[in-house]
C-alpha cells in the first residue's frame, strides 16, 4: 500500500503546531497502525530527520496510552478498537491519513502527537475508589453479586482511561469516564457507605478541570473503543441528583 | 559472598506466622518519618505503594507510563489463582504450593512459596472489599475456572481481562493515597540508577521524561517493582516501554541476578504476521480450558482445517499426555508446538502455527456461553487475523511472555544490597524455571499487599540510617554518571537507529536463547551479542536533543541495558548443564523428549554479580532444599 501521512508536530505544549506531511509506501495491509507509524519513524531517523513522538505501550488495546486521532476520529474509523487494534487493511491505498493529538483543553500538549492526561488521575484521586485498608476486608464470598450486576459492573469497569470519549466530544466532557467508575462502585455493594460523596467529588473535580458537561449527542459512546455506554451518564447524572437531595 | 535465604526455620506451615509474630515493628505514629520510592506501579508495585501509604510511611511512586493504571499487569487476561477451595474439588494452600513448586520444576524456595499459597486466599478478599468485579455464579458466589499445571479448578477472573481488573483496584488504593498526599506520583520518569550511600539503597536517579531533567530523590529504602526482562528478544507479549533498566542498574551496582536465563515461553499467542511485527499478542491460558490443541497428522496438508477430517488431525497434547491434556504446563505446551512444526506440520502461511479449535465447546455450550467466557479474546484474535475464530479455528505459537529469572532476594524479598527490595515480576523468587498460569497476579500482589508491608517495617525497625541529603557525594557521582551516559548515546550519531540494534539482538536470542538451547548455539551467541553490543555503541543513532521528551533517548537507554543483559542469560543458560522448566537444553532431555533435570548438580539458584566493566560476572550458588516435597521427575502424563 501507497499512503500519505499528514502527522501533527509540536515541539512543546508551548510552541505552535503543524501538520508536515510525510509520504509512506510500502505498507504491508497486516500491519497495525502504530505499526505503520513505526516504518516511517525509522525512515525519517535514516534520513536524520527526529521522528514524531506517541503515546502508545502495551498494543493490545487495553493500557489505553493511545490516543490519536485519526483522519477526524478518535482510534480512526474502525468501531471499538484503539489505534494499536487499527490495521492497515482498514484503509484504502492511496489514502490520505490525517494523525493529530486529542484536543480538549484540559489535555495539553507535551510534544507532537502526546497530550498531558494527568486530570483523569486527580478526578480518580477525588473519589474513584472503595476506601478499603489492606488487610481488613472479609471472605471474597461474605459478599454476594447477583451475577448480572456484576457482569454490568464489568461492562461499566472495562474503561481504559484513553480519552478518546473528550476528544470526541464537542464539550470535552470526561462524564462517560467518570460514569463508568461511578457506575461500577453503584452497581456493587462494596461502594455504597460513600456513595454520595463519590459522585459529588468526583464531578467537582471534573468541573475543576475544565472539562465540560454531556451534550446528549453520543459521539462519546460512538468512539469509546471499549464501547462503554452513555447509560452510564444516565446512572451518573441519577446518582448525582440523589446525592444532592439526601 | 554467601547467600543468606533467611527462610525462618520452624514447620514449613508455620514459618510465615512466627515471622510475623516476632519480627520488630515501627509504631504508627514513627512511619511517616520514613521515606520509600517505590518503582513501578503495576500490581506489585501499586499494591505495594497504596499499603505502605496506608499504613503512614511517606511514599514516592515512579512510573514511565503518563500514569500508574497503565502499567503492564493490566493486559493480564486469564485470572489469579487462590487456594480458596471454593468449589470442593481438593484444593488447599498445600496443593497450590506443590502444584507451584512441581511446575517450577523444582527450582524454587519452598519457603516463598508456601508463603505465597497462604496469602493467595486474603488477596481474593482484598481485591473483592476493593470492588473489583470479579465473575459470579448465578447465586451471587465467586466463580472459578481452571488453568495449566493443576486439576482443581481455583482460578479467579473477570473475563479476559482480570489484570486490568486487579490493577485498576491496586491503582484506586493508590489514588486515595495520592489524593491523601502519602503517596507522591512521579508519573512519565525513568529510574536510571540506583544510589548506595554507607551499605544501604537510599535513592534513585531518574529522568524527568517531559523535561529531560535528571533529578535526585532520597529515601529510607528503595522497592523495584519493574516488571520483566522479555522484551531483550524484542518481539515478546510484554509492552513496547518494558524495560530491565532499573534492575540492570540495581544489578550493576552490586545487586545479583538470579538465574536470568528461566524465560517464558507462553503457548497460546498470535502468530508473527511478517518484518513489521512490533510486539506479540497472547490469546489467554485460559482458551486452553475449552479449545482443543491440534495439527494435522500429515506434514504438509494445506487442506482448511474445517475439511480435514477427525481421524487426519493430531491432538497432541491430549494424545501425549491424557491426564492434562490442553491443559499442560507452558513450557510443556509451548515445546510441544514447537516440536509438532519442526516436523513439517504447522499451520498457516508461516508453517509456524498450531490450531487451537473451539468447534466441539461451540457445540457443547453454545455460541453465547463461549462468548461470555471469551468475547474480548476472540474480536482480538478477529481484530488482528482477520479471521474469525467463532468459524475457524485460531492459529496460535508459542512467544516470549514472562521472565522468572530476576534480582536476587531472601525471604523478605531483599536483595544483597541492604534497603534494595525487589518485588513481582523483578525478581527471581517464586516461580523456579517455569511460572504456572494466574500465577503472577497472585505473586505481584502477595508481595506488594501483604509481604512487604510486614519485611520493610522489620528492615526500618533495624535502624542506623545515616542523615543524608541529596547533596550526599554519592549522589552527585552516580547522577555525573548517568549524564555521561545520556550524553555519550546522543554524541555517537551513526548510521543505524535503536530499533535496527534491537532488533538484531532479539533474533539472536530468539534463535539461541529461545525455547530449546545448546553450548554451540549459546557460545555463538555470546560472541554474536558482543559483536552487536560493540557496533551499537559506535554506530547508534539516537535522533534528537537531552531536554524534552525525546522517545529515541529512551529507547536508547533500554537497548543498551539488554544488550548487556543477553549475554548474562546464554552465560547462565550455557553453565546449567541439565533442562528444567523454560530452560530447554537439547543435550539434556528424555527419550521422549522431556525436560531432564540434574537434581545433584544443579539444584541451586544460579545468582551473578556484575564485577565491573571488562571483569564479567561470577556466580553464587544458593542450594534449594527440600524439607517437604522430593523432587521427582515432573511427569503430566
Amino acid at each position: 500500500m501507497k499512503i500519505t501521512l499528514k502527522v501533527w508536530r509540536q515541539k512543546n505544549a508551548q510552541s505552535e503546531g503543524k501538520f508536515e506531511t510525510y509520504p509512506a509506501h510500502d505498507i504491508s495491509p497486516d500491519m497495525s497502525f502504530l505499526e505503520m507509524l513505526d516504518v516511517v519513524n525509522e525512515r525519517l531517523i535514516e534520513k536524520n530527520e527526529e521522528p514524531f513522538a506517541f503515546d502508545h505501550d502495551c498494543r493490545e488495546g487495553i493500557c489505553g496510552s493511545c490516543s490519536l486521532y485519526i483522519n477526524g476520529r478518535a482510534h480512526g474509523p474502525k468501531k471499538g478498537v484503539t489505534a494499536c487494534q487499527l490495521h492497515m487493511r482498514s484503509f484504502d491505498d492511496g489514502e490520505t491519513i490525517h494523525v493529530e493529538p486529542w484536543r480538549a483543553k484540559p489535555f495539553p500538549v507535551i510534544k507532537d502527537l502526546i497530550v498531558d492526561r494527568t486530570a483523569f488521575d486527580r478526578i480518580m484521586e477525588s473519589g474513584g475508589f472503595v476506601s478499603v485498608k489492606t488487610g481488613s476486608a472479609p471472605d471474597g464470598n461474605a459478599i454476594l453479586i447477583p451475577h448480572d450486576d456484576a457482569e454490568m459492573a464489568i461492562d461499566a469497569a472495562s474503561c481504559i482511561g484513553c480519552g478518546a470519549w473528550v476528544a470526541a466530544c464537542k464539550n470535552a466532557s470526561a462524564m462517560l469516564f467518570v460514569s463508568a467508575k461511578v457506575s461500577q462502585f453503584t452497581l456493587l455493594p462494596q461502594g455504597h457507605p460513600e456513595r454520595e460523596t463519590r459522585v459529588l467529588d468526583m464531578v467537582a473535580q471534573m468541573d475543576k478541570e475544565g472539562f465540560g458537561s454531556c451534550t446528549n449527542t453520543g459521539a462519546c459512546e460512538a468512539e469509546c473503543p471499549k464501547e462503554i455506554s452513555i447509560s452510564n451518564i444516565a446512572r451518573l447524572n441519577r446518582e448525582f441528583i440523589r446525592a444532592n437531595v439526601r | 559472598m554467601e547467600l543468606q535465604s533467611k527462610i525462618p526455620a520452624g514447620k514449613l506451615a508455620d514459618k510465615w506466622t512466627d515471622y510475623k509474630a516476632h519480627i520488630k515493628l515501627i509504631n504508627p505514629a514513627n512511619r511517616r518519618k520514613y521515606e520509600v520510592i517505590v518503582v513501578g506501579t503495576g500490581l506489585a508495585g501499586g499494591s505495594a505503594a497504596a499499603s505502605l501509604a496506608e499504613m503512614g510511611y511517606k511514599v514516592k511512586a515512579f512510573c514511565f507510563q503518563d500514569s500508574p493504571r497503565r502499567a503492564h499487569s493490566i493486559a493480564a487476561q486469564g485470572g489469579i489463582n487462590a487456594a480458596k477451595n471454593y468449589q470442593n474439588d481438593g484444593d488447599s494452600i498445600y496443593r497450590l504450593f506443590y502444584d507451584t513448586i512441581k511446575g517450577g520444576d523444582y527450582r524454587a524456595r519452598e519457603g516463598n512459596v508456601y508463603r505465597l499459597a497462604e496469602l493467595s486466599v486474603n488477596i481474593i478478599d482484598q481485591c473483592v472489599a476493593q470492588g473489583v468485579p470479579f465473575a459470579r455464579e448465578y447465586s451471587g458466589y465467586l466463580d472459578n475456572r481452571s488453568f495449566g499445571g493443576a486439576q482443581v479448578s481455583r482460578t479467579f477472573y473477570s473475563r479476559g481481562q482480570t489484570g486490568q481488573q486487579l490493577l485498576l483496584g491496586a491503582y484506586s488504593s493508590m489514588a486515595k493515597q495520592m489524593g491523601l498526599g502519602n503517596i507522591q506520583m512521579y508519573s512519565r520518569y525513568e529510574m536510571l540508577d540506583l544510589v548506595i550511600i554507607n551499605g544501604k539503597a537510599r535513592g534513585i536517579i531518574a529522568r524527568n521524561m517531559v523535561t529531560g531533567t535528571i533529578e535526585r530523590f532520597l529515601a529510607d529504602a528503595v522497592l523495584l517493582s519493574t516488571g520483566g526482562y522479555g522484551n531483550v528478544y524484542y518481539l515478546s507479549t510484554n509492552a513496547k516501554g518494558s524495560n530491565v533498566t532499573a534492575a540492570w542498574r540495581a544489578h550493576k551496582r552490586g545487586a545479583l541476578f538470579g538465574n536470568p536465563c528461566y524465560v517464558q515461553i507462553h503457548p497460546t499467542c498470535i502468530p508473527v504476521s511478517g518484518d513489521h511485527q512490533s510486539k506479540l499478542t497472547l490469546m489467554s491460558e485460559s482458551l486452553r480450558n475449552d479449545g482443543r490443541v491440534w495439527v494435522p497428522k500429515n506434514p504438509g496438508d494445506t487442506r482448511a482445517p474445517q475439511s480435514i477430517p477427525e481421524d487426519e488431525r493430531d491432538y497432541f497434547l491430549e494424545r501425549k499426555y491424557p491426564s492434562f491434556g490442553n491443559l499442560v504446563p507452558r513450557d510443556v505446551a509451548s515445546r510441544n508446538a514447537k516440536a509438532v512444526c519442526d516436523e513439517g506440520k504447522g499451520v498457516g502461511s508461516s508453517k509456524l502455527a498450531v490450531y487451537l479449535d473451539f468447534a466441539d465447546s461451540i457445540k457443547r455450550l453454545g455460541k453465547d456461553k463461549i462468548a461470555e467466557k471469551y468475547g474480548n479474546l476472540f474480536d482480538m484474535y478477529k481484530q488482528i487475523t482477520a479471521e474469525n475464530p467463532y468459524e475457524m479455528p485460531m492459529r496460535i505459537y508459542p512467544a516470549v511472555h514472562y521472565t522468572m529469572g530476576g534480582l536476587w532476594v531472601d525471604y523478605n524479598l531483599m536483595s544483597n544490597i541492604n534497603g534494595l527490595f525487589v518485588l513481582g515480576e523483578a525478581n527471581f523468587s517464586d516461580h523456579g524455571a517455569n511460572r504456572l498460569g494466574a500465577s503472577a497476579l497472585m505473586q505481584g500482589l502477595a508481595d506488594g499487599y501483604f509481604v512487604i508491608p510486614y519485611t520493610l517495617g522489620a528492615y526500618l525497625a533495624e535502624g542506623g540510617f545515616d542523615k543524608v541529603t541529596i547533596d550526599h557525594d554519592e549522589f552527585k557521582r552516580v547522577e555525573s554518571e548517568v549524564r555521561g551516559r545520556v550524553d555519550k548515546l546522543l554524541s555517537i550519531k551513526g548510521e543505524h537507529s535503536v530499533d535496527h540494534y534491537h532488533k538484531k539482538l532479539g533474533k539472536v536470542m530468539w534463535d539461541y536463547v529461545g525455547m530449546s538451547r545448546n553450548a554451540d548455539g549459546l557460545k555463538f551467541a555470546i560472541e554474536e551479542i558482543k559483536k552487536i553490543r560493540d557496533q551499537f555503541w559506535q554506530d547508534v543513532r539516537v535522533s534528537g536533543d537531552p531536554a524534552g521528551l525525546n522517545q529515541s533517548l529512551e529507547k536508547a537507554g533500554r537497548v543498551a541495558d539488554f544488550l548487556e543483559l543477553g549475554e548474562l542469560m546464554a552465560e547462565d543458560a550455557l553453565h546449567r548443564n541439565e533442562s528444567c522448566g523454560g530452560h530447554f537444553r537439547e543435550e539434556y532431555q528424555t527419550e521422549e523428549g522431556e525436560a531432564l533435570r540434574d537434581d545433584d548438580n544443579y539444584a541451586y539458584v544460579g545468582a551473578w554479580e556484575y564485577k565491573g566493566e571488562n571483569n564479567g560476572y561470577q556466580m553464587h550458588k544458593e542450594p534449594l532444599v527440600f524439607e517437604e516435597v522430593s523432587p521427582s521427575k515432573r511427569s503430566y502424563k
